[in-house]
């Protein structure tokens, strides 16, 4: 287990073995079978929100959804974007903010849980941790009655509360599960050359966490922008991210126009897509640490 | 008398010890305080008034506490009866289904292989995408027309010749709640996957090395070493998978529609009731969705409380 | 050590001004961009869901009337797109419950008002029906159905749609052997035409998700019991268990029999569209379906026709969008300057001619209108009116919810015609 535990927190490398040149065997093929025959499966529906994306208003029906485009046009991609770009740059302004604060907390707590041990800190680390399972709609009644209260405008700045708020436990959980396979000898050493625990932190800790950084702020950037709940109860189409913006695209709209709809669900994915491309060590490492406790 | 002193010099220290962190992880504190367990009482309150409509809502007609009732009425009316019956089928499938394949393909892979980056990030992908975005597709997908009229899956099956899988998707009154667990299963069995792989991979290869020099079959290998060190990973999987599901709310709101009997869940119920602005039972099944994933998590996280004691 | 308590404080403290910060910063452009000079006439904000299409033309007439008459004050729109109206409406729940009201919004007439007029959030206008002169140029029975239990009125209707119109493609008609001009006495006789279409293996009656079947429910109630009896299912005259009712019910299952299967998944302009393509013969749908018809440049009488639902004609039933006066509108000022516009006869006719329907008023010039418009007004001007209970004028959100969810359970075949029956009693009782 303490192997898997190294790995909480850092980008993953999954130890990926040199594989052994040039031996076909009927084992190895099967295998090769069943993994392309999985990969067509996985891509069925990719397939059918591009094919779409780029169909006209007649071509882009339900019943023709697996027949290549009569005729191949961008017009739904142009749409697509003038319709969710101002959501976009909403969720951008909503997810970056958040992402950092709740990493910066995450982080903070999680030094403070796992290396500045005080009595009751499993405890108190116990308490914050249920707050990420807990199902949102168990609190959703009086946190609207909260947040009109606290007179949060509706829109980006609520969002970015919430998702600050409910970002805390995920990111403790994650920074706590980090920071316990920092050497307890390197926080003594700052101890005993008198620095505080924030001195610690600041000089010691901090430095060595970008890895975990990394992770967190790609799993808070995920989650964020592709959360729906509280976009609804929180903001509207004309204040709110992405995921609203493409709902009511899809859902709501008098007359279905499928082709700007895919063409907008990919637009909406892109960003964590492009995220996932460029960063997946560091998203699976996220991924790791953010189920396997210590 | 030296003992005292050392005692009080102790407890002193320990108060210290525990300020400073203490006031570090305050503001987290008091946000996790109000806006979890603060909220969760306050809604548990509003789940036992009368607070039914509008005018109540505004204040101005009084609420009255009624208790337990709108538990009662809501647990014995047929219709929540159906959502949660929707839900525990949901949750079973979308388990199992992640389970079993993510536990696949990380068993597939486990052994090396040429291309396995390719194979993992195709897997994994459907991850990065939002709930919404996929339904959009997913709606079509699991369109219930069959035959002449069919499209979506259902005419895929006619072109590959297997017409007689063909069905009615989530327009099943009774188990179609099902068809909105395929996309869900979709998007997060590699996620389950690369548990799974990281658990495969953490294992020591000296240990398998050990069994097969024991002369151990494939089969002993898988049951006796490989299983037991992989069920951590399994259990984090199932609570973090089961969790999710509980709170199934978009997808059906993408390919379904609110008002829909068929795919009814709690999480949906509660968006109708708020609505109309009836609170009072919107917090009730807030509650009871909380109730239900309380039963599972607080035993494992006092379990692993424990376990970090020691 | 002896330093880090005091620096501990200090970062907690940056940690929550920091937090502080970011939650009541930047607006993000949460709030609409309304100057809010607080002169109370200059300006007005208004809230409503026509966003797109045919609805959105019939605003931007509107307001392009709004600005010859009241030139002083400025429109500020404040439509909001997306679920045809949901979206707007959960919106707005928010913003009254945060007292932040607009200065006028869209809402049904009727008694989808109720649950405002009981929270006190909006205010009544019947002075203003007698400021603008509006009592003689309505129809008596619309008055009626726009009178609140206290006696008040509490909106201006914009326009005017009705529920109870059949639309049909009279060439998929005429291949099955039908007459597509063909009229029907009552519901029976249109279901002998249904079985035959069946045989002929064409749908014959296309219908979307639940609340279309609401709609065609209703319809089918007015059908069969009567003007007077169906209005009696909201005031508490008529007895929903009793057997009227039951037969009603029947018809409608036998109906829904004859429906799509897949009509769940589907919003009207889906099943609207089976029609015109010829997949499906029949639907029932109100008459904003007109506007499908005319942007596919389709002829009334030629590829399709419209007729009043079997067994309801002479009775129009009404639905209206209208717009409010909020409580605590922060220019009430321009907020009655728009309802005045709302319901003048210029403003009536400029909307309603790009919008599709038509105006309340009696007094408006019908000549320049649609074909289909014309005679829908001169229904409206004879018929006995009704009030549509799937679109907000009989009955209150609550009760439209309940019945709702009653339908759907009963269509989707988890409940049979007596718990259809007493599911429906008791949403109505409450």
């Amino acid at each position: 287990m303490t192997a898997v535990v190294e790995e909480a927190g850092r980008p993953i490398d999954l130890g990926r073995r040199a594989a052994p040149r040039g031996r076909f065997t009927v084992g190895r093929t099967l295998r090769y079978l069943v993994l392309l025959l999985f990969v067509l499966v996985v891509l069925v529906p990719v397939y059918v929100l591009l094919v779409t994306s780029f169909k006209g208003p007649g071509d882009a029906a339900p019943t023709r959804a697996w027949n290549l485009p009569q005729v191949w046009t961008t017009a739904n991609w142009e749409t697509a974007w003038s319709t969710l770009s101002p959501a976009i740059a909403r969720t951008v302004q909503m997810v970056v903010p958040a992402a950092l604060i709740s990493a910066f907390l995450g982080s903070l707590n999680g030094f403070v849980l796992s290396r500045w041990r005080f009595p009751g800190a499993d405890l108190v680390f116990t308490l914050i941790l249920f707050g990420m399972f807990i199902p949102y709609q168990a609190v959703m009644i009086p946190l609207n009655q909260l947040v009109l209260g606290l007179g949060v405008p509706s829109g980006v700045p609520s969002l970015i509360l919430l998702h600050v708020v409910y970002g805390i436990p995920i990111t403790t959980l994650i920074f706590r599960n980090y920071y316990m396979t920092v050497p307890q000898e390197l926080i003594e050493a700052a101890r005993v050359d008198g620095a505080g625990m924030l001195r610690t932190y600041a000089w010691i800790v901090l430095p060595i966490s970008v890895p975990s950084f990394v992770v967190v702020l790609i799993w808070q950037f995920t989650s964020a922008w592709n959360d729906f709940l509280f976009a609804v109860f929180f903001s509207s189409s004309q204040n709110g991210p992405v995921t609203l913006a493409l709902n009511n695209l899809a859902n709501g709209a008098l007359l279905q126009d499928y082709g700007v709809s895919m063409a907008g669900a990919l637009f909406a994915s892109l960003p964590t897509l492009l995220v996932y491309v460029l960063l997946g060590r560091y998203f699976m490492g996220g991924l790791m640490s953010g189920s396997v406790k210590g | 008398m030296a003992t005292a002193t050392r005692r009080r010099a102790g407890a002193r220290r320990a108060v210290r010890r525990a300020g400073a962190p203490l006031l570090l992880l305050l503001p987290s504190l008091i946000l996790v305080g109000v806006f979890v367990y603060g909220l969760i009482v306050a809604n548990a309150r509003q789940s036992a008034t009368d607070n039914h409509t509008a005018a109540q809502a505004t204040g101005q007609a009084p609420t009255t506490g009624v208790g337990l009732r709108n538990y009662l009425d809501l647990l014995g009316s047929e219709e929540f009866q159906h959502s949660l019956t929707n839900l525990v089928l949901y949750t079973v499938v979308f388990l199992v289904g992640t389970m079993i394949i993510g536990f696949l393909w990380a068993w597939l892979l486990d052994k090396p292989l040429r291309g396995e980056g390719f194979f993992r990030s195709i897997y994994l992908f459907p991850m990065a995408v939002s709930f919404i975005a996929s339904g959009v597709v997913w709606r079509w997908l699991l369109n219930s027309n069959q035959d002449e009229q069919a499209s979506g899956l259902n005419r895929l099956f006619q072109m590959i010749g297997l017409d007689a899988l063909q069905n009615n998707w989530w327009n099943n009154v009774s188990v179609g709640i099902v068809a909105i667990a395929i996309p869900a299963i979709w998007q997060l069995s590699g996620y389950v996957m690369a548990l799974f792989l990281a658990g495969f991979r953490g294992i020591p290869v000296e240990l398998r090395e050990a069994a097969r020099v024991d002369g151990a079959s494939e089969w002993k290998l898988y049951r006796h070493v490989l299983f037991p060190q992989l069920s951590p990973i399994a259990l984090s999987a199932l609570i973090i998978i089961g969790h999710m599901s509980l709170k199934a709310f978009d997808l059906i709101m993408s390919i379904s529609k609110p008002a829909n009997y068929q795919t009814k869940v709690p999480a949906v119920d509660m968006y109708v009731f708020k609505s109309a602005f009836d609170y009072a039972n919107a917090a009730a099944v807030g509650t009871i969705l909380l109730v239900i994933v309380a039963i599972v998590i607080v035993p494992y996280l006092v379990h692993t409380h424990r376990q970090d004691k020691r | 050590m002896r330093g880090a308590p005091r620096t501990s404080a200090v970062a907690a403290v940056a940690a929550v001004a920091a937090l502080a910060l970011a939650a009541c910063g930047s607006n993000g452009g949460g709030e609409p961009e309304s100057s809010g000079s607080g002169g109370g006439a200059d300006e007005v904000e208004v809230f409503t869901w026509w966003a797109a299409g045919s609805e959105k033309a019939g605003l931007d007439a509107l307001v392009k009337v709004f600005d010859e008459q009241h030139p002083d004050v400025k429109f500020v729109n404040g439509a909001v797109a997306g679920g045809a109206g949901s979206q707007a409406k959960d919106l707005l729940q928010t913003r009254l419950q945060a007292q932040d009201p607009p200065d006028t919004f869209q809402a049904h007439a009727g008694a989808e008002l109720q649950d405002y007029i009981d929270a006190a959030q909006i205010e009544p206008v019947s002075d203003l029906y007698d400021e603008f002169g509006l009592t003689d140029v309505f129809p008596p029975d619309l008055m009626d159905r726009l009178t609140a239990d206290d006696g008040e009125i509490y909106s201006i209707p914009s326009n005017i749609h009705r529920a109870n119109v059949v639309w049909s493609n009279r060439q998929v008609l005429t291949d099955a052997g039908i007459d597509p001009d063909a009229t029907y006495s009552d519901l029976s006789a249109w279901m002998d035409d249904l079985a035959k279409l069946k045989k002929a293996g064409v749908t014959p009656l296309a219908v979307a998700q639940a609340w279309t079947q609401v709609q065609l429910l209703e319809t089918v109630l007015l059908s069969d019991l009567g003007a007077e009896g169906y209005s009696g299912l909201w005031d508490g005259s008529t007895d929903w268990k009793g057997p009227e009712v039951t037969a009603a019910l029947e018809d409608f299952q036998t109906l829904m029999g004859y429906t799509n299967t897949d009509r769940d998944g589907l919003d009207w302009p889906e099943s609207q569209q089976l029609v015109i393509d010829g997949k499906a013969a029949f639907t029932v749908m109100g008459d904003w379906a007109e506007a499908s018809y005319e942007e596919q440049k389709q002829e009334l009488g030629t590829d399709y026709s419209a007729f009043a639902v079997p067994g309801t004609d002479g009775v129009f039933d009404f639905l209206a969008d209208s717009f409010t006066l909020p409580v605590g509108a922060p220019h009430p000022g321009g907020a009655k300057a728009w309802l005045e516009t709302v319901g003048s006869s210029e403003g009536q006719e400029a909307f309603n001619k790009a919008k599709g329907s038509i105006p309340a008023r009696t007094d408006v010039d019908m000549s320049t209108f649609g074909e289909y418009q014309q005679s829908a007004a001169e229904a409206f001007k004879s018929d006995t009116i009704v009030s549509s209970l799937a679109h907000g004028a009989a009955v209150p959100v609550a009760t439209l919810t309940a019945i709702t969810d009653a339908t759907s359970k009963f269509t989707s075949g988890a409940s049979d015609l007596a718990a259809f029956q007493s599911e429906l009693a008791a949403a109505n009782a409450g």
